[in-house]
């Protein structure tokens, strides 16, 4: 069952139905290339990481990288993909990405063949291969006002030149822009879960490209597809394949048909333009590379893998979701697995935290890069804290931005700061005192609808907080002044 | 000669390798090649049933390396032999077309 198709941007015209397969490249985070031993890392100085092997000098001779073909086969049997021996192919072409004038790569025997990815909503999309190939160097077109084709002149630095990629080829299973999102999102999880790329679009170690077409619904043909390329954002994916398939759409209800051709997405303009044409196809020759021998992984190697293989996202949800028994939102589970912060969340429920308040204190309050000094005892206490009112929801927060500042405690942070929840008798005083201070406030929010009584409920707490400098619980406030008017509420 | 190859598939390859051939010259080489898949079917006439297919001369698998950095090349000696450099990368003319 696939989930249903909602909003504007998927909904495609009465009686069709969208086929999408997606091809992601994804840099692996080895040390170093994949058949040269320079350094893999982005953002160097151009051509630092450079050497005869990677930048195709005569005579120079590629050894694989051990570790780039285990991440490879770590993550084709995270994707529940047969590991076969494979041999590595040149693909022939001229372009100065690519020194050697072939990029090497696997073509007819890959290393994994056959898994699926299972999405969230339980559409499962099939896997074809999972194989490895080398990158390419990165040109930059100089002039020209950025448009390639007046450019003046263009600078390659080949530091990117043999980084290992693995090339994610999916079936054409997707059948909402939602999918395929939701499809990169998994891939990505899946791919930070096991440590084998840090999976970034924004820097381009994860690249998209999608194959669109349409069909009538029901039908289970395969019509002609263009491939989108340039699609650098989640965001540019969805509007990408929702644009690409309207036109489709379109074509076919005019009796035109689309042409197979490779196409770029223009995120300013919001629309795909024609790129290459695949009629009079690239001829790439593969064959052979005659300079590396087969990769034959024994089947203890792949047990091995299986072993090792750590959890899996959709695992790690579920024992969020489990530990949380009912407090714990799937959408907050797949945040804090996105963002590594179940094991944290895990054991700071384990030590004893109220498992909803841990969740939505972490989902909602620690979205920041670093919070190694987060330790699960600390969020407990801090949890702690909150749930027996001592402290409030808002200081809470502070102590939370303290500990990943300083690693202090919670309560010397607590004690430092003076935060200390004002309740009971002192908190009814100065709600009494800012009531009488201001009267006609007060009579509209005894007279009010429920939007002014909402409203002034605001206004109130907001004076509270002033008199107190932030230490009342803005609830117990609200609770203070529904009393006030209508008697004691059950909230 | 037998004409497996004809000169519209030599000038295909010839186009494909970026070089440039007189007619003559593709008639001359399209038979050379021929000459070469002549060979090729000789050889796939042969029976080898039993014959495990292999597809490298040495009967090796997993040649590998450890992950280990080594020191790449000093940058000016990289771009000391490039006809053109600015910004210590390669300066080459615009590219027309895309990138596979």
């Amino acid at each position: 069952m696939s989930g249903a198709a909602t909003g504007r941007e998927t909904a495609l015209d009465d009686g069709w139905e969208l086929v999408v397969g997606l091809e992601v490249h994804v840099e692996l985070s080895t040390a170093t290339k994949l058949f040269c031993a320079c350094a893999n890392r982005f953002g160097d100085e151009p051509n630092t990481n450079v050497c005869p092997v990677c930048l195709g000098l005569p005579g120079s001779l590629p050894v694989v990288n051990a570790a780039a073909v285990d991440f490879a086969m770590r993550l084709g049997r995270a994707l529940g993909c047969e590991v076969r021996p494979a041999v590595f192919a040149r693909k022939n072409y001229f372009y100065p990405d690519m020194p050697k004038d072939y990029q090497i790569s696997q073509y007819d025997q890959p290393t994994n063949i056959d898994g699926r990815l299972k999405l969230p909503d339980g559409h499962v999309v099939g896997i074809e291969r999972a194989h490895i190939e080398e990158d390419t160097g990165k040109t930059t077109h100089v002039g020209g006002g950025g448009r390639i084709h007046d450019a003046d002149y263009a600078l390659v630095d080949y530091n990117r030149a043999g980084v290992p990629l693995v090339e994610i080829v999916s079936r054409p299973d997707i059948r909402t822009a939602e999918q395929a999102r939701a499809f990169v999102r998994e891939l990505r999880a899946i791919l930070l879960s096991i440590g084998v790329s840090d999976a970034r679009m924004e820097e381009g170690s994860m690249r998209v490209d999608a194959n669109v077409s349409v069909r009538p619904t029901g039908s289970d043909e395969l019509r002609t597809r263009c491939e989108i390329k340039n699609l650098s954002s989640l965001r540019s994916l969805g509007r990408a394949i929702t644009f690409e398939a309207r036109r489709h759409v379109d074509l076919w209800s005019s009796g035109e048909r689309p042409r197979q051709e490779t196409r770029h997405w223009d995120e300013a303009g919001g629309r795909t333009t024609p790129g290459r044409s695949k009629e009079d196809a690239e001829d790439y020759r593969y064959f052979q590379d005659p300079d590396l021998v087969p990769l034959a992984p024994s089947a203890e190697t792949v047990a091995a893998i299986d072993a090792a293989l750590p959890p899996l996202p959709a695992a790690r949800r579920a024992e969020l979701v489990a530990a949380g028994a009912g407090a714990v939102p799937a959408s907050d589970a797949a945040l804090l697995v996105e963002r590594d912060q179940d094991g944290l969340v895990l054991a700071a429920i384990s030590a004893g935290a109220d498992p909803g308040l841990t969740v939505t204190r972490v989902a909602n309050d620690l979205a920041v890069e670093d919070w190694s000094k987060v330790t699960p005892d600390g969020l407990a206490s801090l949890v702690a804290l909150e749930a027996s009112g001592r402290v409030t929801a808002t200081q809470a927060k502070q102590i939370l931005a303290d500990i990943v500042e300083s690693g202090e405690t919670p309560e010397a942070i607590s004690e430092r700061r003076g935060f200390q929840a004002m309740a009971g008798h002192d908190l009814a005083v100065t709600v009494d005192q800012v009531i009488a201070s201001n009267p006609d406030e007060w009579r509209r929010f005894c007279s009010g609808d429920d939007a002014d009584r909402k409203k002034l409920a605001g206004f109130f707490i907001g004076q509270v907080m002033r008199a107190t400098k932030g230490r009342a619980d803005g609830a117990a406030v609200n609770r203070l002044l529904q009393q006030l008017t209508h008697g004691p509420t059950s909230d | 000669m037998s004409g497996r190859i004809s000169r519209d598939e030599a000038a295909h390859v010839a186009r494909l390798a970026r070089l440039r051939f007189s007619d003559s010259e593709l008639d001359e080489l399209a038979a050379q090649l021929s000459a070469v898949l002549d060979h090729a079917a000789d050889v796939e006439a042969l029976d080898v049933s039993g014959i495990e297919p292999t597809s490298h001369p040495q009967p090796l698998t997993d040649v590998t390396r450890a992950d280990e950095v080594r020191p790449s090349l000093a940058r000016d000696e990289v771009l000391a032999q490039a006809p053109s450099v600015a910004e210590g990368q390669f300066r080459v003319p615009p590219i027309l077309g895309e990138a596979p």
